[in-house]
């Protein structure tokens, strides 16, 4: 036993160059960002602003930077994949096998867990609470401890590239595969550790989401008056608190056996590998609804306002998300049917992947009526939604297809399998978040973004999509098995090297997105969005200023109809003013910054990377240093800061005025044009 | 206008605090046309829900053991191991501690120091001595060689009441936060928010453990 553990000099990747450059590539940028914080003096105003804001806010953007820096990361990893397959036919490639398998581990790894689940939960952040009309989530500092627990995760899995190795698994750790007698390596280690680290931090969002939704709310929003994107953020986190303990539990159960020698999964001993995969995807399966509902809901509010109508089949919107929300459980044996549960089984989990169809079904026509008859504008937020549906609707029926679990036992395990799920991950979540991410963009920071490079970026990722991943339906029908470092069959190859053209397509589509943050940043000052309403809007996030106050609302609003906002504002252009009179403005109790998550999220990197390599004196030390942090919360006295009452006022008043002269010139508009279009 | 936000305006116009104050009439839970439910609910209700995620935690532990109980490895199975007085007294250990837990609640309701630190310190008292009738079934087990490492089932029984175990211990550590957190606090409001958390992990570790008591003890026995 020494003092390091596991740790010596030979963790470091120093006879494989790719992985070392890169990462001193990445460690470079870090300290240069770092020096330039530093000595740009941004120290102080990062701490205060951001590292210690328990913010709904701030916390939101922060989850959507780290899924763009992580989505980065995966998507240089995909690139790298393509390459590699469309080189290596009949030849050995540019990747070494322990390389490629570390790569598709953590591609599958970053692109769900850091890219896509952040990118949702840091929407939910920013507008659930908006449009619930209320001032922060119920548990604003766990909300901190939640995002810099799933930070210290993205940490600790980009440390393996530099310190020892990743996961050469895939995404999920199989095993026996991933027992210690196959993988003696600290790879998977880094996975259940990152992921466990992380899972605490989405368990925490769960319960803390599921609380807003239910118990805060603005007076007068009934159930029946949700907005649909809460709906589906309360589906997607209850399906949290339902699904990520057995997350939790199963990877406990494999490090157990990887620690201390215990039976569950392994080949001795009794052990039954068939039970990680049952558990992993009574997880897995509910986590790919996690995902997509958030996006449904996005879509709802997008279609719902650039069609200028309210949203069609609201009522049905709610019982297809519920039922999503309860099925969801019901198929994951899906996953693995050729397991040889039998014929029975496998029928009753095959008709219920099936059934989970219809009300996705339910859904998509809903979003075609809701068009049907409205006044479209075709923003970029409503070309995503577009796109999502037509590309949605293919990948949806492709699965529909591997349902059928005589069909899955031919296409089990093949690239047709992986081009299913890349066309309704990336179809639908990752379309979802984007126009998620252009639509509210404008109420997280005060002004709105290119359209026009939104539109390009729109496209290329359309078209890269499917000249990516239409191949791997075809070379998949033709019985390529995913996963491989190379490959002898002459009639993949022209499709693998389609794909590659894809996957460098989709890149000109992230550097259109890189060039729209730029070119929008750069000429901020004349996209200002100076009424907080920039689309026309529907629901509450738009009753207040862009970016919003500390305190979102100065009095809460008081709902009375589905779509609050568009109620007051009808009113307000048939009053020609404001429908409420200047409130009385009165103090307003905030919660206090803590640096609480971001010290917390410190200790569990300290403990994850010493449990990792076995240095058992750290992870000690780790614990204690949390257990301390959390006495030293418990023991603070003052808690909430006052914002007077002449701040509110202030803040409400610029508000107040920039809408009134919206809706003067609105009237005098319209007086001068009487015979418009209506 | 809509019945209830005129029936809240009528009360004591609690929007511009965001929170209805947690005394006197009206009350709002959070539904509907209510408006935020006043903190103790939020926080109760949030714990609730944690209580609920760390439920489905233990029945993946739960389900693992049933499937592995057969997994014997030329082993020992559950009616050669268990020792019905030891679980016995561990049952009522824990029972007991619930009940002086729930003695602690109306303490605090009463803001009765005194009492409130002698319930908790039994409590803790009959916690420990619950963890140590476990330890020492954990350690017999193990010197008969029938450790976790030697089978399945085992594994299984070890991670299974093991886990309620950490939960316990994790329990003291916290009840021992806030037995130095009373006197140094008082009865505040954050205060008895936390105890009222506690006391609800308190008892749900009770009901886990009656699932254990069943599942891994009773029905062990009957099980050939």
């Amino acid at each position: 036993m020494t003092l390091l553990g596991k740790l010596t000099w030979q963790a470091i990747p120093f006879q494989e160059p790719l992985p070392l450059l890169s990462g001193a590539a990445v460690l470079i940028i870090m300290i240069a960002v770092l020096a330039w914080v530093i000595v740009r003096g941004y120290v102080p105003y990062l701490w205060r602003e951001w590292i210690t804001s328990v913010d709904h806010k701030r916390i939101g953007i922060m989850y959507c930077i780290l899924a763009g820096v992580m989505l980065l990361r995966g998507f240089i990893d995909a690139i790298m994949m393509r390459t590699q397959q469309a080189m290596a036919y009949n030849a050995p490639g540019f990747l070494p096998p322990s390389h490629f398998d570390q790569i598709f581990s953590a591609h599958g790894t970053i692109m769900i867990f850091f890219v896509a689940m952040p990118f949702v939960i840091g929407l939910m952040n920013v507008i659930v609470p908006l449009q619930l009309g209320v001032r922060d989530v119920a548990f604003p500092t766990l909300n901190s401890v939640s995002f810099w627990l799933t930070a210290a995760g993205a940490l600790l899995v980009n440390l393996s590239l530099v310190v020892g190795e990743f996961d050469r698994t895939g995404w999920l750790p199989y095993p026996p595969l991933s027992e210690l007698t196959y993988s003696p390596g600290v790879g998977v280690d880094y996975y259940c550790w990152s992921l466990q680290i992380s899972g605490i931090g989405t368990l925490m969002t769960g319960i803390n989401f599921v609380t807003t939704i239910l118990k805060l709310r603005a007076p007068g929003m009934h159930y029946s008056r949700m907005p649909m994107f809460c709906w589906t953020a309360l589906a997607s986190n209850l399906l949290i608190v339902a699904a990520f303990p057995i997350l939790t539990a199963c990877l406990a159960m494999l490090l157990l056996d990887r620690y201390v020698g215990f039976h569950f999964f392994t080949d001795t001993g009794g052990g039954n590998s068939m039970m990680f995969m049952n558990l992993i995807w009574a997880w897995g399966h509910p986590e790919v609804y996690i995902l997509v509902l958030p996006a449904f809901g996005i879509y709802s509010e997008v279609v719902s306002t650039f069609s200028s109508k309210p949203l069609f089949g609201y009522r049905s919107m709610i019982y297809a998300t519920m039922a999503i929300c309860i099925i969801s459980f019901m198929v994951w044996l899906h996953h693995f049917f050729t397991m040889g549960a039998g014929a029975d089984v496998n029928a009753i989990f095959g008709i219920a992947s099936m059934i989970i169809a219809v009300p996705t079904g339910v859904k998509i026509f809903n979003w075609l009526f809701t068009m049907y008859g409205g006044y479209v504008r075709f923003t970029s937020p409503m070309l995503w939604s577009i796109g999502f549906m037509v590309t949605f609707a293919i990948g949806g029926m492709t699965g529909v297809l591997l349902a059928v679990p005589p069909a899955d036992f031919q296409l089990h395990n093949s690239v047709f399998l992986v081009a299913h799920f890349h066309n309704v991950i990336i179809g639908a979540v990752l379309f979802g978040v984007f126009a998620g991410y252009t639509y509210w963009f404008p109420k997280a920071f005060g002004f709105v973004l290119d359209e026009r490079l939104g539109k390009w970026a729109f496209w290329l990722w359309l078209i890269g999509f499917w000249v990516a991943w239409g191949p791997g339906y075809v070379v998949g029908l033709e019985g390529m098995t995913r996963r491989l470092q190379h490959y002898d069959v002459a009639e993949w190859h022209p499709w693998l090297v389609l794909a590659e053209w894809g996957v460098l397509i989709i890149l000109l589509g992230i550097v259109a997105q890189i060039a729209q943050i730029v070119v929008s940043i750069r000429t901020r000052e004349r996209r200002r969005d100076v009424t907080g309403d920039p689309w026309d809007g529907r629901n509450l996030e738009w009753v207040t200023s862009s970016p919003p106050p500390a305190f979102n609302f100065a009095v809460l609003p008081d709902v009375t109809d589905q779509e609050p906002y568009w109620d007051m504002k009808a009113r307000a252009r048939e009053l020609g003013q404001l429908t409420r009179p200047e409130p009385q403005y009165e103090p307003i109790h905030m919660p206090r910054n803590s640096p609480t998550g971001f010290v917390t999220a410190f200790f569990a990197v300290v403990t994850g990377f010493a449990l990792i390599w076995h240095i058992w004196w750290l992870v000690l030390l780790g614990l204690a240093g949390a257990y301390a942090t959390f006495v030293v919360f418990a023991w603070r006295d003052h808690d909430e800061i006052l914002i007077p009452a002449e701040e509110v006022a202030r803040l409400d008043r610029a508000n107040r005025a920039a809408r009134s002269a919206a809706l003067q010139h609105r009237q005098l508009r319209r007086e001068s044009q009487p015979e418009s279009h209506e | 206008m809509s019945a209830p936000s005129t029936a809240l305006r009528a009360g004591r116009d609690p929007y511009h605090m965001g929170h209805v104050p947690a005394t006197g009439e009206p009350e709002y839970t959070g539904h509907g046309g209510g408006g935020p439910a006043p903190k103790r609910i939020v926080v109760g209700y949030g714990f609730w829900i944690f209580i609920l995620s760390d439920v489905i935690l233990f029945s993946a532990f739960f389900a693992t053991y049933t499937v592995l109980i057969h997994a014997r490895n030329g082993g020992p199975g559950p009616r050669e191991l268990f020792d019905l007085h030891n679980t016995a007294q561990e049952t009522a250990c824990l029972l007991l501690s619930s009940f002086t837990c729930g003695m602690a609640s109306l303490a605090v309701g009463r803001r009765n120091l005194l009492w409130t630190e002698i319930t908790l310190a039994l409590t803790g008292l009959l916690g420990v001595t619950f963890l140590i009738l476990e330890l020492h079934e954990f350690l017999g087990l193990v010197a008969r060689g029938a450790g976790p490492t030697h089978s399945a089932f085992l594994t299984a029984f070890f991670s299974l009441v093991g886990c309620h175990g950490v939960h316990v211990s994790a329990g003291l550590l916290w009840l021992g936060t806030m037995m130095a957190q009373f006197p140094a606090k008082g009865f505040k409001e954050s205060i008895r928010h936390r105890y009222l958390c506690f006391s609800l992990f308190w008892h749900a570790l009770d009901i886990i453990w009656i699932g254990i008591f069943t599942v891994v003890y009773l029905i062990g026995f009957l099980t050939p």
